[in-house]
């Protein structure tokens, strides 16, 4: 099997981009992944995006994008998987190359919010529940975090202070990100101020919906680098793992088993343990679901993941730094975009570019792109790529 | 006259099963008062039962009609009719009864329907139900009146208009907890209260409603009942009139030669209100909750526009064991939160005109 | 609204009718075409009895379009006493604080109203506290 590697990067700022369209955003970044890698010219556009059909009316984002990024001949379609959509689509690319059947390809994870606001929105992204028996009843994404993440405080009994530290510090880590929504600091004090949400889930913890793009190249060594000329990020693990869609038939909610095995099968096929990696890039789109993936990763006993916060474990300069870049909370979450951001960020980090937010020395990186509480979990090992021999 | 005015069917009918329903939420008059009239002088009654944000008409009846199931201990299944009686069915076109009749279990092979008489639909259907099982053409018929009904903000009928019912399950009287041993309808066209088609709220005749409509219906309907069973007063243990208000059925009672204490198991509108189409059947169902075997009950109701339905009931060995396979009535009415004029407002879609 | 979609689950919702696997006995809601117990297939009618108690809930604010006449609501999942879990609001708490734990019943209600009052009206099961 081909090796695969990151031979671009590109993204636009998540935030609220009231001025910019659904295929703007992506042609954006699409491009500048595009440019970053030196002028690769993909043979196929993957495209991760959750929301386009009911948020902005719009299907069949393969034919768009890629006819509006001016690509038209080549192949282009949407990977549909709710907040994991852009895991997703990465993983399609990865398939792509390393399959030998496409030697380059472009993958673009898209997200277009603002389109709608209100009420309109949570039904929209209610959709990547079980429609009939999750949303139906009234639940949103945000309040079937709530139930997680109240049952977590009743059975390991502890109040929901203890979750303070994941938003805490992805603000912290934004602060020198140019890319991420929010990079000022917040106290542990306006966490507890805060209003609710879904009572027990307060407003940090939980990641803003954001509009955002970021995009990929990927392709096997030889060719990127007679044009790249700059550091490869080889994909080394690579796994998606299904749990049951409805939080309420899972015999037991905290578990988030996809989110284990996936971890597992990356990492087996990286031949590394979790352990070995630099950092992790994890899905903190709600503040449990930071402390779950930690739990289910192995890098902490059950019910232990938020202890990891209190010796700086996590911190950028920890063992095992998490967020480097803001995460889902501060860098804002676009939704079906936001596991193609993470790619960028931990291949930015590996490839040393990571500026004001490096991890000093990092070589390694587990990144997890999860839906809802794991529904479907998308994990990948990246390594700073270096020639053999 | 004709020669047989009252009711009897062909075969022995009974009440196999009953259930009560009552919404939790409860406004007090004072509150209604305060707000219309700058004092917490109270009204007719003391407070009225109103419906949650997710209630109606539907929900209550089906609450209703699983304890009437329950009591009866037969399977919905064995239902030929589900009616019920409302004036504030949620739907203008679409009937109530096959979605309660869903949500129990019964049907397909069934009548279902709503029934429209102001305050009296639900024993428009109880009649039905009985006229249905005694033909012989069902074996066990649902008679269900419900209502949440509403007063123009300010009116009058604020105060009473209130949110509760009952449901019955008619069958064989040898099956059932109390035999039904005649009935007496009388009707006439008396505008005393109406609602036109798409307006929200109902009018009425101030004054007129009194002697013209209730009195007269409900005395007319029970006079010629108890003529025609060779009963007076004092053959019942209870009697249970329309209740509007408090005074109106106790005034129908003396007219009637009835006791205080006839009526006072049956007399829920002063912690209630008036449920309209309910209002008698809850009485009875109260009534039930409390009577023994070989007790009589009088029970008239009155609906504008007008008339009044008269049963004449006798309560068999097999209530006793019953009444408690279900909440009571009482049970209902005990749980109880009350909420002030700005919540009954929301709760009753009076805050967006 | 979507008429269809909903009529077609219509048992499920207003009275919690699932199945009861053939081969493995296991009690399922919402009905399935496969028992997840066993991957047999699964048919056989079952009414849950609607007794259960409350697994974890949340209280919502921020409702999602056709909800936000209701809020703050109260979401919850429910343990039935046949096995499964279901998510369900709660209704008829007034000043009743939820616990992990509660014991409580189904009831049908409302759950879904469009704000101009001209759709369907969409009913299903609630939970509330046992009432007796």
């Amino acid at each position: 099997m081909p090796e695969v590697v990151i031979a671009g990067t590109g993204l636009i700022p998540a935030g609220e981009h009231w001025e910019l369209s659904l295929r703007s955003q992506a042609t954006r970044a699409l491009l500048a992944a595009k440019k970053d890698a030196g002028g690769l010219e993909p043979q196929a556009l993957y495209i991760g995006n959750f929301l386009a059909s009911t948020v902005s009316h719009q299907s069949n984002l393969g034919a768009l994008l890629t006819d509006w990024s001016n690509h038209r001949g080549i192949e282009g379609f949407t990977v549909e998987a709710a907040e994991a959509s852009g895991g997703g689509a990465f993983r399609m690319g990865y398939l792509a190359v390393a399959s030998g059947l496409v030697d380059v390809a472009a993958v673009v994870g898209v997200e277009k919010v603002t389109d709608v606001v209100g009420p309109g929105l949570e039904n929209a992204i209610a959709e990547g529940m079980d429609y009939d028996f999750e949303a139906a009843q009234g639940l949103t994404l945000a309040g079937q975090a709530a139930l997680v993440m109240r049952r977590y405080m009743h059975t390991y009994r502890v109040p929901r202070q203890v979750f303070a530290g994941f938003p805490v510090l992805a603000h912290e880590n934004a602060v020198g990100n140019p890319h991420a929504m929010f990079r000022r600091p917040i106290s542990l004090k306006a966490y507890e101020e805060a209003a609710m949400v879904c009572d027990p889930l307060g407003l940090f913890d939980m990641a803003p919906y954001a509009d955002g793009a970021a995009a990929v190249i990927l392709t096997r060594p030889e060719l990127a680098r007679a044009t790249a000329g700059r550091a490869l990020v080889r994909v080394s693990g690579s796994a998606v793992v299904i749990d049951t869609l409805a939080l309420h038939d899972r015999p037991d909610p905290l578990a988030f088993d996809a989110a284990r095995i996936s971890v597992q099968r990356a990492c087996r096929q990286a031949g590394i343990t979790p352990q070995d990696v630099d950092f992790f890039e994890l899905t903190d789109s709600f503040s449990i679901y930071a402390a779950l993936s930690l739990e289910a990763a192995g890098f902490a006993p059950l019910g232990k993941g938020w202890e990891l916060l209190q010796d700086g474990t996590l911190r950028r300069d920890g063992k095992l730094p998490i967020q480097t870049m803001g995460g889902f909370k501060a860098r804002g979450n676009p939704l079906g975009a936001s596991g193609v951001y993470q790619i960028v960020e931990a291949a930015r980090q590996l490839r040393g570019e990571a500026g004001a937010c490096q991890v000093a020395g990092a070589k390694r990186a587990l990144v997890q792109n999860l839906a809802g509480p794991a529904s479907t979990a998308v994990t990948h090992v990246l390594e700073r790529w270096e020639p053999k021999g | 006259m004709m020669a047989n005015r009252v009711m009897k069917p062909a075969r022995a009918v009974g009440i196999v099963g009953y259930g009560a329903y009552v919404p939790r939420y409860r406004l007090p008059a004072k509150y209604i008062s305060r707000l219309w009239e700058g004092s917490e002088s109270g009204g007719p009654v003391k407070e009225k039962a109103v419906a949650g944000l997710d209630e109606d008409v539907v929900t209550m009846s089906i609450e209703a009609a699983r304890n009437a199931l329950a009591r009866g201990q037969i399977h919905a299944e064995v239902l030929r009719a589900v009616w019920v009686g409302s004036e504030s069915h949620p739907y203008a076109v679409k009937p109530s009864s096959t979605i309660v009749a869903e949500a129990i279990g019964a049907g397909p092979s069934i009548q279902a329907g709503d029934w429209q008489f102001a305050c009296k639909a639900g024993t428009e259907a109880l009649v039905a139900a009985i006229g249905l099982v005694g033909s012989g053409m069902a074996d066990y018929a649902m008679a269900i009146g419900m209502d949440t009904a509403q007063g123009r903000p300010g009116d009058q009928l604020e105060y009473t208009a209130a949110s509760g019912g009952a449901a019955y399950i008619l069958g064989p009287a040898e099956h059932s907890l109390a035999v039904i041993q005649g009935s007496y309808s009388f009707v006439t066209d008396t505008p005393d209260f109406w609602r036109r088609a798409g307006q929200r709220y109902p009018e009425h005749g101030q004054r007129f409603t009194g002697e013209p409509a209730y009195f007269r219906h409900i005395t007319e309907a029970a006079r010629a009942l108890m003529e025609e069973m060779g009963t007076t007063a004092a053959d019942y243990r209870y009697a249970v009139f329309h209740q509007p208000n408090t005074k109106f059925p106790q005034r129908a009672g003396q007219l009637l030669g009835f006791q205080e204490e006839q009526l006072r198991p049956g007399l829920l509108s002063p912690v209630i209100g008036n449920t309209y189409a309910g209002a008698a059947l809850i009485g009875l169902t109260a009534v039930l909750d409390v009577a023994q075997p070989g007790d009589r009950v009088l029970v008239v109701s009155f609906g504008s526009g007008a008339g009044s339905d008269a049963f004449d009931i006798a309560v068999t060995a097999a209530l006793p064991e019953k009444r408690d396979l279900a909440p009571r009535t009482a049970d209902y009415i005990a749980r109880r939160t009350e909420i002030d004029y700005a919540t009954y407002a929301r709760f009753r879609g009076k805050l967006a005109e | 609204m979507e008429v269809p979609r909903h009529w077609r689950i219509r048992q499920q919702r207003y009275s919690l009718v699932g199945e009861v696997c053939p081969h493995c006995e296991a009690k399922i809601f919402p009905p399935r075409d496969v028992c997840p117990e066993c991957g047999g297939e699964a048919k056989t009618r079952f009414d849950f009895s609607g007794r259960g108690e409350v697994f974890s809930f949340a209280v919502m604010h921020d409702a999602p379009a056709g909800y936000e006449k209701t809020t703050p609501y109260t979401v919850a999942l429910v343990k039935l006493e046949e096995g499964p879990v279901v998510t369900a609001q709660l209704t008829d708490l007034g000043e009743q604080p939820v616990e992990i734990g509660m014991p409580v019943e189904m009831v049908t209600r409302k759950i879904r109203e469009d704000e101009e009052e001209r759709g369907v009206i969409l009913y299903g099961y609630k939970f509330r506290p046992v009432l007796k």
